[in-house]
């Protein structure tokens, strides 16, 4: 694994996650038969009109009916079909999660979730958009699995490997760009984590977006003489409890970063195993109990706290707590 | 594949599904009566005469599929499952117990035969339409029948799926209602008004008739009638009475959630039995 850091002297890649979701789906659909892919009236938006061109047959636009297509994707599953469906986080998570939890997730049913436009980088289109809440909605429901990829090249891995999963999965993508993190040799396994960065300090577990973040944070730091681990914590259900436990023992210290609320996310999992395993001084970088607002996603992440330099303060914050 | 039960011979069945039903619900000491009750003679004809399913072999791929929207009438699937050969009639008194294979709700997990699980309303038409649209993807030739309750008409996400159905074409889907008229606080009309049914289905695109929901003749002649419905899907709305066979039941709303006592099971026996 080779891990760029954004700010680094190599020039940062940009690639989408939402896009690369697109075109391995239709990729996937030649060597999956059984694959079927659920939308509701938002195909361009999710990048699954390329699935749409490609097997047309296969494709069911359900319209703006979130809840009918949760239903029929449960359906679909049950005679044998392997359903994708999408929409953005919050229509997804949010506006049908009582029929994920009664129609897929109780009974256990293979349908993948793949979300697009998760956390506040949304942007401009302001609250009613900005899903803050999915990954918490989506980790309490028995037998789901969270994944939140860090880069385009996480994303393939993923896909790759909830294709082959059988089970609930939720996959949360994102409306921007990520910088590419990792290269092609990266593996990604179901609930392992990875460490991207070395650092005996301080531990700063993220995901998503936020783990180029960190990264950045980590090289500024290292700059003051803090050398920061960097883990990314790709499945948040079921958690990497052991790469956890074994970091905060190593550091002493954790900051979590996620662009979800402080409660419910990555920071509350990331404190449920330590607080019961390995009890250790923490800080959360998330939405801080609040609602979104209009802006671009640069100006989003910076009020609410979301930057590089957001991290550096917990770290500092959490070190005098050691 | 279980072989066609004479016509003549539904009436016996559904007489011991009936005593099946309030002994169980007895036993279990909680559970739905009145809308299991309405139910009978309705899942009796799919399960007995209608469906291509095989009880010793319920995953079958060939099979027709069922699902119990309104799925707090498990008892009366539960209960024609059992008598079919899905799994020992014993089992009944097990209802609602820890450990069950009869959860209070339907588990496709833990019952053989239960197609997919159920119980918060509002969401079998939906599934029922991804079932039809998987198979129609396989050249299947199996259909796919759903029982959804009065009251439940009310949830939303029915009429998204009523639209699915259409805009999909979806003809091997026979939804059936069961028009019983009451919920738990009271009678459909007074609660939540969701009449005109038949204009707003067939607005919806659907094909739409209407039968005596415990006359085993009328609703076979619907079943076979909507089989022959091309291009569009096709609603049977079964007018029932909630309570229906035991005299001091029917039509009651406070029986829509309430077991037997053993009294009244005692009474009911005698009214089927006598």
């Amino acid at each position: 694994m080779r891990v760029k850091a954004e700010g680094s002297k190599e020039t940062v890649k940009f690639l989408g996650t939402r896009n690369v979701y697109g075109e391995v789906l239709a990729a996937l659909g030649d060597t999956y038969p059984q694959i079927v892919v659920l939308n509701a009236d938002l195909s361009g938006s999710t990048q699954t009109e390329l699935f749409h061109k490609k097997f047309p047959h296969r494709f069911f636009n359900m319209g703006i009916a979130e809840q009918d297509m949760i239903g029929t994707a449960a359906g679909l599953a049950t005679v044998g079909k392997l359903p994708f469906v999408s929409t953005f986080a919050i229509f997804a998570a949010g506006k049908p999660w009582e029929q994920i939890r009664q129609s897929i997730a109780n009974p256990g049913l293979n349908v993948k979730i793949v979300s697009t436009h998760g956390g506040i980088t949304v942007g401009e289109d302001g609250a009613s958009h900005q899903c803050l809440e999915d990954i918490g909605l989506m980790r309490i429901i028995p037998h789901m699995v969270v994944i939140v990829p860090a880069d385009g090249i996480e994303t393939r891995k993923v896909m790759s490997a909830i294709v082959e999963y059988k089970g609930p999965v939720y996959v949360r993508l994102s409306r921007i760009k990520f910088p590419v993190i990792f290269d092609e040799g990266y593996d990604f396994k179901i609930s392992k984590g990875a460490v991207v960065r070395a650092g005996t300090d301080v531990t700063i577990v993220a995901t998503g977006l936020m783990v180029s973040h960190s990264l950045t944070a980590a090289e500024l730091l290292e700059e003051e003489g803090i050398a920061a681990q960097v883990i990314n914590i790709s499945t948040i259900k079921p958690i990497d409890q052991e790469l956890i436990i074994n970091a905060s023992r190593t550091t002493g210290a954790v900051v979590t970063a996620e662009e979800h609320s402080i409660i419910g996310g990555l920071g509350s999992a990331v404190a449920e195993v330590l607080s019961e395993h390995s009890p250790t001084p923490m800080r959360r970088i998330g939405i801080k109990d609040q609602s979104g607002t209009s802006g671009s996603p640069a100006e989003l992440l910076e009020r609410y706290q979301l930057n590089p330099q957001h991290i550096i303060t917990a770290v500092k914050e959490v070190l005098q707590q050691k | 594949m279980i072989s066609k039960t004479p016509l003549e011979e539904l009436p016996a069945i559904a007489r011991q599904i009936r005593i099946d039903i309030l002994t169980m619900l007895t036993h279990a000491g909680s559970g739905h009566t009145g809308g299991s009750l309405s139910a009978v003679e309705i899942l009796t004809v799919l399960y007995f005469v209608k469906m291509r399913h095989d009880p010793s072999n319920p995953q079958w791929p060939e099979r027709d599929r069922f699902v119990l929207s309104k799925g707090h009438a498990a008892p009366a699937l539960y209960t024609v499952l059992a008598r079919c050969g899905y799994f020992n009639p014993e089992e009944l008194m097990s209802l609602r117990k820890m450990g069950s294979i009869l959860q209070g709700h339907p588990d496709m997990n833990t019952t053989p035969g239960v197609e997919i699980s159920t119980g918060s309303l509002g969401q079998g038409l939906s599934i029922a339409n991804g079932m039809a649209l998987g198979l129609k993807l396989d050249k299947s030739s199996s259909r796919v029948y759903v029982l959804l309750g009065d009251g439940e008409v009310q949830e939303g996400q029915v009429w998204e799926a009523a639209m699915s159905a259409a805009h999909y074409k979806i003809d091997n889907l026979c939804a059936l209602l069961d028009f019983n008229g009451l919920q738990i606080d009271g009678p459909v009309r007074e609660i939540m008004n969701i009449e005109p049914l038949p204009d707003k289905w067939s607005a919806f695109g659907w094909d739409v008739c209407q039968v005596n929901g415990h006359d085993p003749i009328a609703i076979l002649d619907a079943l076979h009638r909507a089989e022959k419905v091309k291009g569009k899907p096709s609603l049977i709305i079964c007018e029932t009475v909630k309570g229906k066979g035991i005299s001091f039941f029917e039509n009651k709303v406070e029986y829509h959630g309430v077991s037997p006592t053993d009294k009244e099971l005692e009474e009911a026996l005698k009214e089927l039995c006598g």
